[in-house]
């Protein structure tokens, strides 16, 4: 299912602290056939958060429910930059201009290009603020394509 | 020896039962006279004053528990109007409803007068300087002891809670004899003083202390004893009594209660009193308590009392260590917290499930208590910015109505035990060995 509204969706996976929880999470992930583009682990005091954009997410999302782990979705951003110097600049000095606060991102560089994901206040703006500045947004087909 | 009281606190035993008895029948009579509460008490059982000759008469008037005082907040049981009050204390009750006790002038003579005895049967006198580390204000504990110490013409040093740091650099530069405060507290101040290179028997003039509040063994006296030098005496009380009230003599073999002011009853499951020594709940009536007066009160602590005359040459039973509770009380640095305090703040919180674990742990005897709770599914959020908050409001509103700082564990839905019978949201790790 392909948008375009330069929204991807982001599996937010809960983790107890424990030892062996996340192995036990990268276990059911494996079972269901869950293929990660990029993640990132952020920790609150409390428990573990396994942020993950992954290749079919509405699926996914079905598959780990079924599973019993607690997963919620949010929308991200995936901001492609190019892999040079001052790239990073170039997007987020958009950002600043525009008044967007980042809440947190992570970045992913793969062998065709980098890609900034994002968790922004308010992703629709952001994303029209993006493209009026040139900015290259990945749509969520091209994860599965591959980049 | 010196006594504070000697006729009277070394009155053979039936005299002294002869007056409790007296004080009882016209307690009885006046309280049936003013309070509706009792009254109805009295009548539920078929009873009037006129029925109370004996002490196995007494036994026939119902109890009154911790839950009269919460259906009768704040000031029901009160058979004295607010003109006739000088203090009123608060201390934590057991559904967010705090207890409230009111004072007359008479009643804060008497607990005085409780207090300046056992200081007295320790060997305090006017020349000790007493540093008082209980919590002033609301808690019985700070101007109950500080009332009693004045009366024995002790220098005061109302130190109060907190800043351990001032605390030990006032003991070493005022030369303090004597300190009262909870047995946990007195450990953390002899674990600051090693850190700071103090040495209690070198560099204070400490030798007598008084320690309760809270739950502690002889094994834990041995070794602050041992650690710091000084003479540690048990204290016992409640709020409800008056406050902190029956101590240990300098022979250390149990809590002298003052039979002209309390006749304890130790009784059985069966509500039958247990043998001299023998162990059972606590039941109390206030023989001289004015605003506020407990009859046949069951405080929810279990213990044994021993009439035997002491070595120090008085004659009211002695108490012996509370071992245990008959309810699920948890008293956590010196402070009573119920679980149902923390059940209630929960239930409030709109982002938190009802499912919630305590638990509480004494390293180095100094208590803390983590109180862990699930989230509910749909406040759940990957906002970590935003859970640090629920966690931080959730701390807050358990310090407003515990009194004591708790941490706080967020869960995720589902992760806490479930129970299919009774739930268990207690797990005590504490030693007092």
């Amino acid at each position: 299912m392909m948008s375009d509204d330069g929204l991807i969706t982001q599996l937010s996976i809960f983790v107890n602290n424990e030892p062996g929880r996340l192995a036990y999470i990268a276990s059911v992930l494996k079972d269901c056939g869950i293929n990660m583009h990029a993640f990132n682990l952020a920790e609150s005091a409390d428990f573990g958060i396994l942020r993950a954009v992954v290749d079919d997410p509405e699926g996914s999302y079905s598959k780990l429910k079924a599973k019993g782990i607690i997963v919620k979705k949010t929308e991200v951003i995936g901001v492609l930059i190019e892999d040079t110097p001052g790239a990073l600049f170039k997007a987020a000095d958009v950002f600043g201009k525009a008044g967007i606060n980042i809440e947190y991102g992570y970045a992913y560089s793969g062998k065709k290009a980098s890609v900034f994901y994002i968790r922004v206040s308010d992703p629709g703006k952001a994303v029209e603020v993006l493209r009026q500045n040139g900015v290259r947004i990945m749509s969520s087909g091209e994860i599965r394509w591959g980049i | 020896m010196a006594f504070w009281n000697e006729k009277l606190e070394t009155m053979p035993r039936e005299d002294l039962e002869k007056m409790q008895l007296e004080l009882i029948k016209a307690k009885v009579r006046e309280m049936y006279g003013v309070s509706d509460f009792f009254r109805k008490k009295m009548e539920s059982a078929g009873l009037t004053p006129d029925d109370i000759k004996t002490f196995e008469d007494f036994r026939k008037i119902p109890f009154m528990r911790k839950s009269d005082l919460r259906d009768n907040y704040p000031d029901g049981l009160f058979v004295r109007p607010y003109d006739d009050l000088v203090r009123i204390h608060v201390s934590s009750g057991t559904t967010g409803k705090p207890t409230v006790v009111g004072y007359t002038k008479n009643d804060l003579d008497n607990w005085t007068e409780s207090l300046a005895r056992g200081m007295t049967s320790f060997g305090m006198t006017h020349k000790d300087v007493m540093q008082n580390c209980h919590g002033y204000g609301l808690f019985t504990g700070g101007l109950g002891v500080h009332y009693g110490a004045e009366r024995i013409g002790a220098t005061v040093l109302p130190t109060s809670t907190g800043n351990t740091a001032r605390q030990i650099q006032l003991m070493c530069d005022i030369p303090v004899t004597a300190i009262a405060g909870t047995p946990s507290y007195m450990f953390h101040i002899a674990d600051v003083c090693d850190q700071k290179g103090i040495d209690i028997r070198r560099d204070t003039k400490l030798h007598l202390a008084i320690a309760g509040g809270e739950p502690w063994s002889e094994s834990m006296r041995k070794k602050l004893q041992d650690r710091t030098g000084i003479r540690v005496h048990n204290c016992y009380g409640a709020s409800e009594f008056y406050g902190p009230m029956f101590l240990e003599c300098s022979e250390q073999c149990g809590l002298h209660v003052w039979a002209d002011l309390c006749y304890m009853e130790i009784l059985d499951e069966n509500g039958n009193p247990c043998k001299d020594g023998e162990r059972g709940e606590i039941v109390v009536t206030m023989l001289k308590k004015e605003a506020f007066p407990l009859i046949r009160y069951k405080i929810g602590d279990i213990s044994a009392l021993d009439w035997t005359r002491c070595r120090c040459g008085r004659t009211h039973p002695r108490l012996m260590r509370i071992s245990g509770r008959t309810d699920d009380m948890l008293v956590v640095r010196g402070v009573n917290v119920f679980p149902s305090q923390i059940e209630s703040v929960i239930g409030e919180l709109p982002f938190l499930s009802p499912f919630y674990h305590i638990t509480l742990e004494n390293a180095n005897y100094m208590d803390s208590m983590t109180v862990a709770v699930e989230l509910s599914e749909d406040y759940l959020t990957e906002d970590t910015v935003e859970i640090a908050k629920m966690s931080s409001e959730l701390s807050r509103r358990l310090k407003d109505v515990l009194n004591i700082k708790a941490d706080v564990r967020l869960e995720l839905p589902g992760t806490l035990e479930r129970f299919e019978g009774k739930a268990n949201h207690v797990t005590d790790n504490r030693s007092y060995d």
